[in-house]
């Protein structure tokens, strides 16, 4: 199935493009070159969440937490791995991209976690950077209940990440 | 904000760090941390090099209007403030349609349009209106067809099979958006959210 569907991408897309007689290579370039000033631009952003959550990590800070958070993230069936992903995640994009980058760097790409972490970050969005600026271009000031809405979204998306990883990769853990 | 929690995470890390006996490791972990973070980097950029390369040739065949044309109908449905010629649903369609794809870039200039269109429908400048807040809602809950940066990490990360990342991530966001959908039309009930405005 995964080896069909990584089949399909790497080589229909380029064959539909050529049927749609597009110079795919020129377009691979270009959008190539975007993909490296984007890996680019993360650097300074990664170097900073990645210290700050490497020495929070050394400091025995989650140890502490996993005591008090511990039993009620293990009914929900939440990992406390994800925890700083899933309460960063409204607020920055770039630091959660860091903390998803750190997760997977500490756990492996074939971990359950790392799973977990990159569906996350796939099904949520940066709430309040995203309101911040399309309601700024309008000059909007009362966003009624757009706020409420968007964390309501967050938060279903996280808890339905959760149940859905351990339904299709329980079997990672 | 960044600034606060950036500081707030240092900060408690050297606290928790002397309560642990722990502050020489918390030390170590800046170097190691950083030098950490740049070698990612570098693993990192051959994949996403090849990911966003692979979807700039999707995006050059249409793979944006043609998810529209799907998506066109369900929000007519979704948006019955908005009239169906109005220009504010054919942005509100590019932009969901490029975020569906992960087109993020390609997303944000057709949202800010969409924005501005509506705010032409709006009778209280100033004062969010349905369509808005439903619009950022689904926006920011949005179904994800294809998690690029995702599959790039994991594949990064040494995953054997990246792209089941794909299933999963299809599933919880079409859960969250459903739920944004949901909430958007009962908060819009609430009287605290429809009080007169100056």
């Amino acid at each position: 199935m995964s080896t069909v569907l990584f089949l399909l991408f790497v080589v229909g897309i380029p064959l539909y493009g050529t049927y749609k007689k597009i110079n795919v290579f020129n377009a691979f370039i270009d959008g190539a070159k975007q993909g490296f000033e984007t890996s680019i631009a993360i650097v300074p952003h990664l170097v900073a969440m990645l210290v700050a959550i490497g020495m929070l990590r050394a400091s025995g800070f989650f140890d502490s937490i996993q005591h008090v958070l511990g039993p009620f993230l293990q009914k929900i069936g939440m990992p406390i791995d994800v925890l700083p992903l899933a309460l960063m995640r409204p607020f920055s994009g770039s630091a959660a991209n860091g903390i998803l980058v750190d997760i997977i760097h500490q756990h492996g790409g074939n971990a359950y976690v790392s799973y977990l972490a990159a569906t996350i970050m796939g099904s949520t969005e940066t709430t309040f950077y995203v309101i911040a600026v399309y309601f700024g271009v309008v000059n909007i000031r009362f966003t009624r209940h757009a706020i409420p809405a968007g964390l309501i979204a967050d938060f279903v998306g996280i808890v339905a990440s959760v149940i859905v990883c351990s339904y299709l990769f329980g079997y990672l853990r | 904000m960044l600034n606060i929690i950036w500081l707030l995470l240092i900060g408690t890390s050297v606290v928790f760090g002397i309560i642990n006996h722990q502050i020489d490791a918390v030390l170590a972990a800046v170097t190691s941390s950083a030098k950490a973070a740049f070698e990612l980097v570098l693993g990192l950029a051959g994949i996403m090099v090849f990911w966003l390369g692979l979807m700039r040739i999707a995006e050059t065949c249409g793979l944006v209007r043609l998810i529209a044309k799907m998506l066109r109908p369900v929000l007519v449905r979704l948006f019955p403030e908005v009239p169906a010629e109005h220009p504010a649903m054919g942005e509100m369609v590019m932009n969901m349609s490029a975020n569906m794809l992960g087109l993020l870039n390609a997303a944000t200039p057709f949202g800010l349009r969409a924005m501005q269109a509506l705010e032409t429908l709006n009778p209280y400048p100033g004062v969010a209106t349905n369509p808005m807040c439903l619009f950022l809602a689904i926006n920011t809950s949005s179904i994800q067809l294809i998690p690029v940066t995702a599959i790039a990490y994991l594949a990064a990360g040494g995953a054997i099979h990246p792209t089941d990342v794909i299933a999963s991530g299809l599933l919880a966001s079409i859960c969250s958006t459903v739920a944004a959908i949901v909430a958007i039309k009962m908060l819009v009930r609430l009287r605290c959210f429809n009080k007169v405005y100056p």
